[in-house]
């Protein structure tokens, strides 16, 4: 380091070594960091849920915001069509879910849905879901030292026609997944989906018993059963959480397309 | 001598004084930004009704517990056609007003229809959310009010963390706990807000700011009142009315019977 040593400030800074560097602030010095009181991240609260089926996928998200005791509005969705061709996003294929910091939500939101509109726009046709699940993974990933704080859930149909869910923490890790519920109340209904979609802890009964158990055969669920299954969940969650509930928001996607659904929950 | 090679064939510190570091390091003092607000006010309540807006907010900016400025208005009224409503700091609601004001006369230049209140608030949500990304926040809730793209009532919020959200009725500060459900008793949706009269709004409204003097320390029975309606439907010319209203017809009997406080020994 000295051998290159140019003495020109400009190109090694002035000319100390560095244990008599002056420093800016005396704290700085000793590794203490400067204290902020500006937090840039709230919870929103809310809850969201996704099954995939054989040829159709589900996202669902209630419809409350909040911030600590106050519910801001009853009517603020979660889960949005992402990268049709126009703002309405009439032929859109692909569903994404947001829930934790609404602001960093509508952000994420919105640049991937720009991303799917210039993917169309360049290669003349649709992305396809796990191309856009790799683009929003390296999205969040992109910003791994300031997070977008939300807990995503992107689901379509994949190339097979199969139902496609996709679930991400805040910094872009993700897989696929048969189903995943997010947000506040995730840890209330994950275990129920654990159980009812994927029979975890379900076995044949007179099967036998200790290691001769055999597990009850997993194979996807009709819709109807699906649309039974997550509107139980979150009746259920709106039950035991503050944060969740006014307003069921629901999102079919099959070949046809997306459908969207309302209906009501308990505004308590 | 100094043995370290870094001070090797510089002039003597004995001779020419100390190196001045300061001439090397222009910012010796990282940049601040506005870590906490300064001068504040307090809560905007506003209301949607069948044909606009109404919103209210007290004139007063406080330092503190201090009563400082007693005759601010908090309400700013876009092009005529919107009215914003502030609470948080007041030095940034200067700043954002002054903001806006240019916004307005360049877009009063442009060809296209003027900007609703719908595209104020997109704008002013993208402004506080990158605000926010930068760690150098503008410390405000804004409510926004007027009329969106197909000409229909429009109210919604945009806080300093880039949060936004629309709804019937909106409240900021303690408005929040205690407007917003006196609000929801009467307009608890859409279409409960849409079936409202001017009068039925302006009155639950009056009532609010009632409700919030009695027990806002920091409010003021000093207050802005904007109806926002329609440029073309109502007599009058419509577009934004703000007026100035005080607080009649308040009881403090109660004062009396309220007992063991501060200093208060009985």
């Amino acid at each position: 380091m000295s051998a290159l040593f140019s003495q020109n400030p400009l190109m090694n800074g002035p000319n100390y070594s560095f244990s008599d560097t002056p420093v800016s602030h005396p704290n700085e010095a000793h590794g203490e960091l400067r204290e902020h009181r500006f937090n840039p991240y709230t919870d929103n609260g809310g809850s969201t849920l996704a099954i995939a089926g054989a040829d159709f996928a589900i996202v669902a998200g209630d419809t409350r915001l909040t911030s600590g005791y106050s519910i801001h509005t009853r009517y603020s969705p979660k889960v949005f069509k992402i990268g049709g061709t126009t703002a309405d996003q009439k032929d859109a294929t692909i569903v994404l879910s947001v829930v934790g910091f609404a602001a960093d939500g509508t952000a994420l939101r919105e640049r991937l849905d720009a991303a799917c509109k210039m993917y169309r726009y360049r290669h003349g046709k649709p992305m396809s879901v796990n191309a856009a699940a790799k683009r929003l993974s390296t999205m969040l990933y992109q910003k791994r030292f300031f997070p977008y704080y939300v807990y995503a859930i992107l689901a379509g149909l994949d190339e097979e026609g199969k139902g496609a869910v996709y679930s991400y923490d805040p910094v872009g890790s993700y897989e696929r997944e048969m189903c995943r519920a997010g947000g506040a109340a995730a840890s209330l209904i994950m275990p129920f989906l654990d159980n009812q979609v994927n029979f975890k802890n379900q076995h044949i009964p007179g099967s036998g018993e200790g290691h001769a158990i055999q597990e009850r055969e997993k194979k996807p669920l009709l819709r109807e059963q699906v649309e039974i299954l997550v509107k139980d969940a979150f009746d259920g969650a709106v039950e035991r959480h503050i944060e969740v509930g006014d307003g069921l928001q629901m999102m079919v996607i099959t070949s046809q397309g997306v459908e969207e659904h309302y209906l009501p929950l308990k505004k308590d | 001598m100094d043995h370290r090679p870094q001070n090797w064939g510089r002039p003597r510190d004995d001779i020419y004084g100390g190196y001045d570091v300061s001439y090397m390091a222009p910012n010796a003092e990282p940049n601040t930004h506005t870590q906490s607000p300064v001068v504040t006010g307090t809560s905007v309540v506003a209301l949607k009704y069948k044909d606009g807006v109404i919103m209210a907010a007290d004139n007063l900016a406080s330092y503190g517990s201090l009563a400082r400025f007693p005759s601010v208005q908090r309400l700013m009224p876009f092009a005529d056609t919107s009215v914003l409503g502030f609470s948080g700091d007041v030095s940034d609601m200067q700043y954002i007003s002054r903001h806006l004001t240019s916004l307005s006369i360049d877009e009063a230049y442009g060809v296209q229809d003027p900007l609703n209140a719908a595209n104020l608030h997109r704008y002013l949500s993208k402004l506080l959310y990158s605000r926010r990304s930068k760690f150098d926040p503008l410390w405000n809730n804004i409510l926004i009010a007027g009329f969106d793209s197909d000409d229909k009532p429009f109210l919604a919020s945009a806080d300093l963390l880039g949060t936004t959200y629309s709804s019937p009725s909106l409240a900021s500060g303690y408005g929040s706990m205690l407007a917003q459900p006196i609000m929801r008793k009467y307009a608890s949706t859409e279409e409960d807000a849409a079936k409202l009269t001017k009068e039925q709004a302006i009155k639950i409204v009056k009532e609010c700011m009632k409700v919030l003097f009695y027990r806002d320390a920091r409010s003021l029975d000093k207050y802005s009142l904007a109806v926002v309606t329609r440029k073309s439907g109502e007599e009058g010319g419509g577009g934004v009315q703000i007026t100035q209203e005080k607080l009649e017809g308040m009881s403090w009997k109660f004062a009396d019977r309220i007992k063991g406080y501060g200093t208060q020994t009985v």
